[in-house]
């Protein structure tokens, strides 16, 4: 055969390849084991290198939490790593450039930090509440908060106000824990699962899992959502709801069960303060307060110092008394001849006129649905109860030999949460749920350590000005848990004591700040001027702000000196990001693979139902370019400035850096508490407490870098009445008590709110102009009103509800920089019922105005039946700023992403009250799900400045230079070629 | 004979996506890589990615379904991508049915994707020719892969589990019982093309 014919025959034969389809590409391969940070889920991951460079990055099949699954985000993080977008040199704002127009000089991180440490080690001298720190979608707050702690300041938060505080809030002041990393729903013994408000979240791969694991065995799943979007996908039915209505539903359910008797009633009488009698004294000052028992009183509050009602004789108990029939139910007289009734009277009274069709006219949801719904529901929980063989002590030493189930569990995100009325929304779930009786029962809800805490944690903070003072620690902590009105953060004359005035009569129960009143506060100079804000991870001038125009322009602002009202902005970021460019000092942060972190108990741990998990970050690939990690910044300053935790009494500093801070740091001398439970003791044989282990983070790196420590097994249920537990959780400094933990089905905390705004209950009370608001909201058992919205909204004009919905793909702005989850995401269309769309002359896919009473959005239209006709949707966080994250100026995240945020209000003009918080009274939460608007058919707009230019979504920004130094003007990329080991990034770090 | 394929449980997926970009960022580095991306940080990306995830609406308000539909290639028994290949580039393995692009002959003159009624290969502009899912032959029989893991990225990766991976010709194996079992199907079995991956359908759950 001839040499042609030869290779004639190999080229077109089917025959043997000529490409080895298996054949590993040759380089120096590694794989090392890290925690993955694309969202707040924390899975564990393996990285696998070659050459250095990043191949492959996939779930750890070793690690609790996802068990070896990746989201699409997680299998992206490569991109992310390379990205344009990032930064990678200190910056300072150009002498003589006007601050936003992201004109900015390098500057070494020696200056930077010189610049940093002058400026507030003045601040601390003089009026350390000067300095502001707030924090977006970290997780590192346990460190954030202990710097804010040391400075002095009680400015400090992260984005939970933003976000959904009154999920965490109206859940722990009831049974003392919540969902995400406190607890959740156990879906392993669950057989009906009902899911609200939630597209998906955060904590979501382990969701999914045991999600796909519940519907396989057989489990049902009700979602209840306006939209059908996220986890809905698969539910078993949809129920649409209005938005900022669930509140409603959830009374009428509870009104069906008390009705029909269908709830816990064992539970309700032994675990919760429902029947504990209650004082109804109204115009007295101990009105809605429990009666006390006549014995000395006991520590804690809250349990054997209570009365019930025994059945059996007819006459006033102490709660909890032995041989006692509390009655769940009446009014009584105590022998003095006060008035009480139960709690779960006052409950039943309560709800007397949520009825099954009330709750239609509100919800949408038929009557008979809500109605068969309640019944489904205790159908779930009592019916289909099992006994398991899990023997259990409980808090009074009585021995159970068996845990019943109760398989009912439920799970709810930020559609509760973000309304105005959110707080008793997330009540009313908390009461349902225990109701049902499924607080930590198998089937149910389930606490993960180190909840559950009290109701409410004993956690203070400071009260006044006085706890604020300079070169010392506040006394307190900035974030906390206030129990009356003796703990809120005042002034003397009764104003905030905050910049976002939380924890004041405006916010009483603030417990996670107000980042969206940061900005405009600060710029009104109400309650004060700050001098100096430090903003980390957190895009403020964009997706994290309420009223993203006036925030910008507020930003810039001057006052009548010519100076900037906020006088110096420090951002700390990884990425190019809207904010970075109204920084005066910007600091750039390392990706995820190229720190140190600790996922820690002592802040948002990734703890099991059955177990306490902590978890770390370590190094997987050098820091790119001068970026430093943003705990390494603290631990640095924390040292320069003196601050008690980082120096010795001679002011040398203590420690190294924030591996060996991790390492070293306690709670207190010699308690053994510290960061990372793991490996502690000088051998590395302790686990939760022990004196620091010098090898600690390599033992984390040699263990998946998890570490789980498993509850004694007769300590994992029941756990706010269960005596191992609760001797446990005491033992390991997770409480301060090792007493039972009572289900507040009645609030007092809240009624000594209303007390003071009464004018009953002596001390400190509201000033005048916030006794209604406080008296009204501060309600001891929940209610339902309409958003504060709608009373300043022309409902006529603007009928729609606006709301966002999380993507599985993206999480917040942080991944329109990555190559390829912008594929997948690159712009946001704004989703309407399409029988709605049409009513208002609106095409699929046509441009259309979308406008509330504060603002307009130009956007094109995407028809849907996967929602209910009188909302409107889109994408959380996709619409970008032109120029910004390393896009090109004219990419279709400007050009046909949009904001819905520029619609949304951060302050209400109620009449007769001036200006107030467009948030929730009782916590702060930013009601962002309340706006209403309406949508008009948009022509073919042409764009002022580019005649030729096609439509495009508005408003629009001008594009923002990249920074010097930034990748994404070194080196703009026409094609991405990514294989590993050929990139080139290994030298300069990637 | 055997015939590896997926089946993917259309009950569970929830659209997540993390099947797409897994493929991609192991194939990019892998034997079949670079995958690449045109216009990455642009007005118009276009990547090539071997797994797509589309997602359809079915019914009316208040019935209305949202179903999330990963497709790649279908690794058919009788591939019409392979005769019209003029090259031989295309062509199905005999020991496991894997129907691959040999990148070394592939011309790129997209015939085999004309032929493909699924429309499951990509051209990848950059480098001329076509690619498609390889069912990650690369890390089947890999040593330096642990054994419960030498399975495709995207099985590994499905976070609801939705993505089962074996033999379709071996009457026990899991994805053979979940076809029976669960009334698994192909897509336009109509066209003869007998493809090895199925689908299981949605189905309803009741309390009890």
């Amino acid at each position: 055969m001839s040499a042609r014919q030869s290779l004639l025959d190999r080229l077109f034969a089917n025959g043997t390849p000529l490409h080895d389809p298996v054949r590993s590409p040759p380089g120096d391969t590694a794989v090392k084991t890290t925690t993955c940070y694309m969202c707040a889920c924390r899975c564990g991951i393996n990285v696998h290198l070659r050459d250095g460079e990043v191949r492959f990055i996939e779930g750890n099949p070793r690690h609790p939490l996802n068990r070896g699954v990746i989201c699409a985000k997680g299998s992206a993080g490569i991109m992310k790593q390379v990205s344009p977008a990032r930064l990678t040199q200190p910056l300072r704002r150009k002498p003589g450039a006007e601050r936003g127009d992201g004109e900015f000089e390098p500057i070494s991180w020696e200056d930077a930090l010189q610049l940093l440490e002058q400026r507030l080690r003045r601040i601390r001298a003089t009026d350390p509440k000067q300095f502001a720190l707030f924090t977006g979608r970290d997780q590192m707050q346990a460190l954030t908060a202990l710097f804010a702690r040391d400075f002095g300041t009680p400015n400090y938060a992260a984005h939970g106000g933003f976000c959904s505080v009154n999920m965490a809030a109206g859940m722990i002041y009831t049974f003392g824990g919540s969902f995400w990393e406190f607890g959740g729903p156990d879906l392993q013994h669950a057989k009906l699962f009902v899911m609200l408000g939630t597209a998906e979240d955060h904590h979501s791969n382990p969701m999914k899992l045991a999600l796909s694991k519940f519907k396989r065995a057989g489990g049902r799943f009700i979602s209840i959502n306006p939209i059908r979007s996220g986890y809905s996908a698969i539910a078993d039915e949809w129920i649409p709801i209005r938005p900022g209505t669930d509140g409603a539903l959830l009374l009428a359910l509870i009104h069906e069960l008390l009705r029909t008797g269908r709830f816990d009633t064992a539970f309700t009488a032994h675990c919760t303060n429902g029947a504990q009698l209650v004082r109804v004294q109204p115009g007295q000052a101990q009105d809605g307060l429990f009666a006390a028992a006549p014995t000395a009183p006991h520590d804690p509050p809250g349990v054997l110092d209570r009365l019930w009602w025994d059945e059996r004789t007819g006459r006033a108990v102490a709660a909890c008394s032995e041989e006692a029939q509390p009655a769940l139910f009446g009014h009584y007289t105590l022998d003095d001849g006060t008035p009480v009734a139960t709690a779960l009277q006052l409950l039943r009274e309560q709800v007397r006129d949520c009825t099954v069709d009330w709750a239609q006219e509100l919800t949408g949801i038929p009557a008979g649905r809500i109605r068969d719904l309640a019944q489904e529901m205790a159908h779930a929980a009592l019916d289909l109860a099992e006994d398991l063989p899990l023997p259990w002590t409980d808090w009074r030493g009585r021995h159970h030999d068996a845990l019943q189930t109760r398989p009912l569990a439920f799970h709810a995100m930020r559609g509760l949460a973000a309304h105005s009325n959110g707080f008793h929304t997330v009540r009313a779930l908390a009461i349902l749920m225990s109701l049902l009786g499924t607080i930590d029962a198998p089937g149910g809800f389930r606490h993960k350590a180190p909840y559950p805490k009290d109701v409410p944690p004993d956690v203070r903070g400071p009260r006044g000005i006085c706890d604020v003072r300079p070169n010392t620690p506040l006394a307190g902590a900035p974030l906390f848990w206030p129990a009356s009105p003796d703990d809120l953060a005042l002034m003397d004359d009764g104003s905030p004591l905050r910049i976002d005035k939380a924890f004041s009569w405006e916010y009483p129960l603030a417990v996670h700040g107000l980042m969206h009143n940061v900005i405009t506060n600060a710029w009104r100079g109400d309650p004060y001027r700050i001098d100096t804000l430090l903003i980390f991870m957190s895009n403020m001038a964009w997706n994290s702000a309420m009223n993203t125009l006036d925030v910008r322009r507020m930003l810039r602002d001057k006052d009548e000196n010519g100076d900037y009202r906020i006088p110096f902005i420090v951002v700390c970021d990884a990425f190019h990001s809207e904010m970075t460019a109204f920084a005066d000092l910007l600091l750039p942060d390392t990706s995820y693979l190229e720190r140190f972190d600790a996922m820690s108990l002592l802040d948002r741990p990734i703890s099991e139902f059955d177990a306490a998990v902590d978890s770390v970050r370590v190094p997987v690939i050098p820091p790119l370019g001068q970026t430093r990690p943003f705990q390494e910044v603290l631990v640095e300053l924390g040292a320069r400035l003196e601050l008690p935790t980082f120096v010795h009494a001679d002011g040398s500093r203590k420690f190294r850096d924030y591996a060996d801070f991790i390492v070293n740091y306690q709670t207190a001398p010699g308690s053994g508490i510290g960061f990372l439970c793991g490996w502690r003791g000088a051998d590395g044989s302790k686990s939760l407490k022990g004196e620091p282990n010098p090898r600690q983070w390599e033992m984390y790196a040699q263990n998946d870098c998890v570490h789980v420590h498993h509850l004694p097994e007769a300590a994992r249920y029941r756990r706010n009445w269960n005596r191992a537990y609760l001797d446990f959780a005491h033992d390991n400094g997770w409480r301060g008590r090792n007493t039972p933990i009572m289900v507040a089905i009645y609030s007092e905390v809240l009624q000594q709110f209303r007390l003071a705004a009464q004018g009953l209950r002596p001390g400190r009370q509201p000033p005048a102009s916030l006794r209604q608001r406080v008296a009204q909201h501060f309600a001891p058992l929940p209610f339902w009103q309409p958003p504060l919205e709608q009373a300043v909204t022309d409902l006529a004009r603007f009928p729609l509800a606006a709301v966002t919905q999380r993507p599985m793909a993206m999480y917040h702005p942080w991944d329109s920089q990555n190559a390829w989850l912008r594929q997948i995401h690159g712009h946001n269309r704004l989703v309407v019922h399409a029988a709605t769309a049409q009513q208002y002359g609106i095409a699929d896919g046509a441009w259309l105005w979308v406008s509330s009473p504060w603002g307009r959005v130009r956007a094109r239209c995407q028809y849907s039946e996967a929602v209910e006709p009188g909302t409107v949707w889109t994408w959380n966080a996709i619409g970008k700023a032109s120029g910004f994250w390393g896009l090109h100026p004219r990419a279709a995240e400007s050009q046909s992403g949009f904001l819905l945020n520029h619609l949304i209000t951060e302050e209400l003009p109620m009449a007769g009250q001036g200006r107030v918080s467009n948030s929730d009274p009782v916590t702060g939460q930013a009601g962002w799900y309340d706006v209403r608007v309406r949508i008009d058919p948009a022509d073919t707009p042409q764009a002022e400045d580019l005649p030729s230019q096609p439509a495009q979504t508005w408003p629009q920004f001008a594009p923002v230079a990249a920074p010097p130094h930034h990748r994404a003007r070194i080196a703009p990329v026409a094609v991405l070629r990514y294989f590993a080991g050929r990139m080139g990034l290994a030298g300069e770090g990637q | 004979m055997t015939q590896l394929a997926l089946v993917i449980d259309l009950n569970v997926c929830v659209g997540c996506h993390a099947c797409v970009t897994s493929c991609k960022q192991w194939n990019t580095s892998g034997a079949a890589g670079h995958l690449s991306d045109l216009d990455p940080y642009g007005e118009n990306p276009l990547g090539v990615f071997f797994n797509r995830v589309q997602t359809y609406e079915v019914g009316q308000f208040p019935q209305t379904q949202t179903v999330h539909f990963p497709k790649s290639c279908l690794h058919c028994e009788q591939p019409p991508c392979v005769p019209v290949c003029p090259t031989g580039a295309s062509y199905k393995r005999k020991q496991d049915g894997i129907v691959l692009v040999d990148s070394d002959k592939c011309i790129g003159c997209k015939y085999c994707a004309w032929a493909c009624p699924y429309g499951a290969r990509e051209f990848d502009a950059d480098r001329g020719v076509m690619t498609k899912c390889t069912l990650c032959v690369d890390r089947l029989d890999d040593p330096a892969i642990p054994a419960a893991q030498r399975r495709p990225a995207c099985v590994n990766a499905c976070p609801t589990q939705a993505r089962l991976f074996g033999d379709v010709h071996d009457p026990d194996s899991e994805v053979s019982r979940a076809i029976r079992e669960r009334g698994g199907y192909t897509l336009m079995p109509e066209l003869g093309t007998r493809p090895a991956n199925h689908y299981l359908p949605r189905r309803a759950a009741h309390a009890e």
